[in-house]
């Protein structure tokens, strides 16, 4: 029997930044309990780029976020007990928590509060009811993400990616970057469900075409996937006769929505919000349960794991005052007066405000920024020197000015590590700060390449222009 | 060598007459085209054991039926197969419907299915509260049951195995002679020898009966597809709730699974092309929302985890064929066994050795003794003390590998231990239960692939399969990059 004021469930982003916060804000006694191996939850596998703008003032990858939020964790809360390779198995309304691992068993603890921070899980395609066989080669992204980042396997050659969510439009540039043809991207809705930039930097930088209003009707293929059925959608999303085409593909990737993790909330007696698929929350984050918080996307799915760690800091901070006894339960408001969260609003790309006119004399391009989240629509008149608009602020300016004369990418992927007992393993990479953007195939070639001798650290330069983002 | 029996198809039959041939002296031969036991109809169906109520009294599948269903519960237990008595409806929507109600009734009766009785729409409501508003009563058989089909299957086979019998897969026949006192069987997998030989061939039945004689009978592959929902929906229903066949057909059920959850179907397609074609279809599925919403009233869909189809062995006869084949001594089949084959499943292997012994086939009892039992842990089924006590015994059952069915590393252990070791990732699925759930093995999927590479020394990641030979998961790396 283990006693804690605070307990947070999960590793990620969010339950790193609520243990912080909750050490922070006057509560030493602070369990984290993770099911992986190691810290940092999906953001493991995330090896691209364009986390951290926000929180850590610079653009990070996914691993170096991760690895960034953990430093930060023992450097200023080091009185967090850590909790690794254990599984919570069910969690009570009276905060009790059965959790096993191999050293300790089957355990209960006991908690003055509990900040949920389980994450999400991808919509498959049981969720999806798309019919056809059941061939290998369909699989959600994020699976795809973690057989080619973590385990260096090749998940596809000809692959189409359903739905236009950032992990298929992630996945979609780093399957050509580990020599696939991505042939198409699908998306049901008039719109893209994915951040602009990612529809740039993803699919236009490769002339992926993007197909909207589109959807798959039937899969194909016995053992192994040979084809889908493509079909056009009405406005209620039901497909139309007639507009059937095929594609032939052995791989079809599942990008197509998240679900909240809620399995243990749900068993603890938590009212769930039908809308968001996360609890109903305070403000001040607590669920219909006294002491129960709950934060990221385990309440909300978030766009920017940027985002996600701002809502941990306000959890952990809830909690910490709850456990501290200055703050009453405010359980009753997750019922009564439930937090709005931001639903996932997809607009259609907005058309620059202030465009300036062409007065034909050089022509215009229009682009969407990828320099923050944000997706600025830029115009650019192609003049010498160009002439930018439609950007809110000076790097946006830089950026089209650059797209026009010598773009600009930053690479990220994986490399092949030799440790000390001979046996191969992998860790992520990116190019030291951007490279010129007809390069990437090159310095990716030579990356896949090579095999480094570990220990390697984060931030290590592995080859000439090449940094670690995760460490052996 | 020799064998002394050779049984060709290790669905949920073969395997029961396998396990039954296990107290004789006899050297027994398992075969199957697929690279595992239970890959066809066994693996897709509706996973009920029927009460009896439905086959026409006085045929074989009517008493087979019925005894397998008073057989099942001491079988899984001695095989440590999930099953479960819950129960069922066969609902009626109108007037005219009660009169059908009460025929199956009659039929049950004469059949010897216990406990029937006819209950009103208040009795219904009482046991089933989530049950659709235009039911007005319904007949309900106490002695139903759902189990885990190709569990099942896998226990005999592995029981089998463990006592002396042998399993070759990959092993699809191509011909079979006869040469003075043996038939000679080729396979895609080898040569076999066997004295006599049993065909309990599903839905190649008529075909591999063609290989010896000309059938007199034709199997009539028909598909039916399903949703198997979320275990959020698993406990809306406790009993497996049936419609009554009218002129639109025959209906869907609505059940629990034994691993709770939801499932609802089948439909009913005669294949005439590729009688293997599990697709699903839109129009089919849809046609199953449609009837299933009569039953259930708040089904909700979007739960769905996945649908699939099976492939029925009905054939051209209305009962099963389970015979020595006429004018060829030695030759046994078990053909047409349509619904409700599994749950005659466990009196089919009996029958089977009582025909061989009546047809004069030696089967001298065992000397020695044997154990037809198989123990296996179910951690998720287990209480907390249980479970403390076995994971302070055994630290591997205190990881859990997938999350959504709460399966541990000790269990896929204990798969990858089996008498019949899985060789792709859904054959450890059908022994441990991995990937069974909501993510569809999205987390633990990686997790078990590198339990397969571990499984033998330098396994190619390339040779890793999904399920059946063919469905490899990953490709070479070679074409990448170099432009």
């Amino acid at each position: 029997m283990r006693n804690y004021d605070i307990v947070v469930i999960g590793g990620g982003p969010a339950g790193l930044a609520a243990a912080k916060s909750a050490y922070e804000n006057g509560c030493h006694s602070v369990l984290l309990i993770e099911r992986d191996t190691k810290l940092g939850g999906i953001l493991n596998q995330c090896i691209h780029n364009g986390f951290g703008l926000a929180h850590f003032g610079e653009e990070l990858t996914g691993p170096e976020y991760a690895h960034r939020a953990m430093v930060e964790l023992q450097e200023t809360a080091s009185g967090v007990e850590i909790l690794l390779d254990t599984f919570v198995m069910e969690i009570t309304s009276d905060k009790t928590i059965y959790a096993m691992n191999k050293t300790d068993g089957y355990f209960e603890i006991f908690a003055k509060a509990i900040i949920l921070a389980m994450g999400c899980r991808e919509k498959a395609r049981g969720a999806l009811a798309i019919p056809g066989t059941r061939p290998a080669g369909v699989m959600t992204a994020g699976l795809a993400q973690h057989y080619v980042n973590i385990d260096g396997y090749m998940v596809g050659r000809k692959v189409v990616i359903l739905g236009s969510g950032d992990i298929g439009l992630i996945m979609a540039r780093r399957m050509v970057l580990e020599g696939a043809d991505v042939l198409a991207c699908i998306e049901i809705a008039p719109q893209p469900g994915g951040l602009a930039r990612n529809i740039t930097q993803c699919l236009e930088d490769y002339g992926i075409p993007l197909y909207l209003r589109q959807t798959v009707t039937a899969i194909h293929g016995k053992e192994r996937l040979t084809g889908i059925t493509v079909s056009e959608v009405d406005e209620n999303y039901t497909p139309i006769p007639g507009t059937e085409r095929e594609i032939e593909c052995d791989t079809l990737l599942l990008s197509c929505g998240l679900i909240p993790e809620n399995e243990l909330s749900r068993k603890a007696g938590l009212a769930i919000d039908p809308k968001t698929g996360g609890p109903f929350a305070s403000e001040s984050l607590e669920t219909s349960v006294p002491g129960i918080f709950a934060c990221g996307n385990v309440l909300h799915v978030h766009d920017l794991a940027d985002n996600v760690t701002k809502e941990a800091i306000e959890a952990g901070k809830a909690a910490a005052l709850f456990v501290g006894g200055t703050k009453e339960t405010t359980s009753k408001d997750a019922i009564d007066n439930p937090k709005e969260f931001p639903r996932k609003v997809v607009k259609p790309v907005e058309e620059s405000k202030q465009e300036i006119a062409d007065d034909g004399a050089y022509g215009v391009r229009k682009m969407t920024c990828i320099i923050c989240p944000r997706g600025c629509q830029l115009s650019v008149v192609l003049s010498d020197p160009p002439i930018v608009s439609g950007n809110s602020c000076p790097r946006g300016e830089e950026y089209a000015i650059a797209e026009v004369t010598h773009p600009m990418r930053t690479l990220t992927t994986t490399i092949r590590v030799r440790y000390e007992d001979g046996s191969l393993g992998r860790i992520s990479v990116k190019s030291n700060g951007e490279i010129p953007k007809e390069e990437l195939f090159e310095l990716a070639g030579k990356i896949h390449h090579t095999i480094i001798d570990a220990p390697v650290q984060v931030g290590d330069e592995v080859l000439p222009g090449v940094v670690a983002t995760s460490g052996t | 060598m020799k064998y002394d029996i050779a049984i060709v198809g290790a669905g949920v039959v073969g395997a029961s007459i396998a396990y039954n041939l296990i107290p004789y002296d006899v050297s027994v031969l398992l075969l199957d085209k697929n690279n595992d036991v239970a890959m066809g109809a066994t693996r897709a169906n509706s996973a009920i054991i029927h009460a009896g109520y439905d086959p026409k009294p006085g045929t074989l599948m009517a008493r087979l039926n019925v005894e397998g269903n008073r057989l099942c519960e001491k079988l899984c237990a001695d095989l440590s197969v999930p099953f479960k008595r819950c129960g069922s409806f066969v609902l009626a929507f109108s007037d005219a419907e009660k009169n059908t109600l009460q025929e199956l009734f009659e039929r049950g009766v004469k059949n010897g299915v216990p406990d029937l009785r006819i209950i009103d729409a208040g009795e219904l409501r009482e046991m089933e509260p989530g049950i659709g508003e235009e039911a007005v009563a319904a007949l309900y058989a106490p002695s139903a049951g759902i189990v885990n089909p190709w569990e099942l299957c896998l226990a005999q086979a592995e029981v089998f195995v463990r006592n002396g019998g042998t399993f070759v897969g990959n092993a699809e026949v191509t011909a079979i002679t006869k040469s003075n006192d043996a038939f000679s069987i080729e396979t895609t997998n080898g040569e076999f020898e066997t004295a006599n030989l049993i065909l309990a061939c599903g839905i190649q039945a008529d075909s591999v009966h063609g290989l010896i004689a000309k059938p007199d009978f034709q199997i009539v592959p028909t598909r039916g597809e399903y949703f198997l929902l979320d275990k959020s929906e698993g406990s809306k229903v406790n009993h497996v709730i049936f419609q009554c066949p009218n002129e639109l057909g025959k209906g869907v059920l609505v059940a629990p699974t034994i691993h709770g959850n939801m499932i609802c179907g089948p439909t009913s397609e005669v294949l005439k092309e590729d009688i293997e074609d599990t697709a699903t279809t839109s129009a089919k599925l849809a046609e199953i929302k449609t009837k299933a919403a009569r039953s259930v009233s708040n089904i909700s869909w979007r739960d769905n985890v996945r649908n699939f189809s099976g492939i029925r062995a009905n054939s051209d006869n209305d009962d099963f064929i389970i015979r020595e084949i006429p004018d060829c001594n030695g030759i046994f089949e078990a053909a047409g066994i349509k619904s409700p084959g599994l749950a005659s499943s466990p009196a089919i292997g009996p029958y089977m050795v009582e025909l061989l012994k009546s047809s004069g086939i030696a089967l001298p009892e065992k000397s020695g003794s044997y154990d037809m039992t198989r123990k296996k842990i179910h951690f998720r089924d287990m209480s907390n003390e249980d479970r403390a006590k076995l994971v302070a015994s055994d630290p591997a059952y205190g990881r859990i590998v997938c999350r959504c069915e709460g399966v541990t590393e000790g269990e896929i252990r204990d798969a990858i231990a089996s008498p019949i070791p899985p060789c792709s990732l859904d054959a450890v699925k059908r022994r441990a239960g991995t990937g069974m759930g909501r993510c569809q093995g999205g987390f633990c999927g990686p997790r078990i692939v590198e339990v397969l590479l571990a499984q033998k020394e330098d396994t190619s990641p390339l040779s890793i399969l999904q399920d059946a030979e063919g469905s490899n998961l990953f490709f070479t790396r070679e074409t990448e990059v170099e432009s």
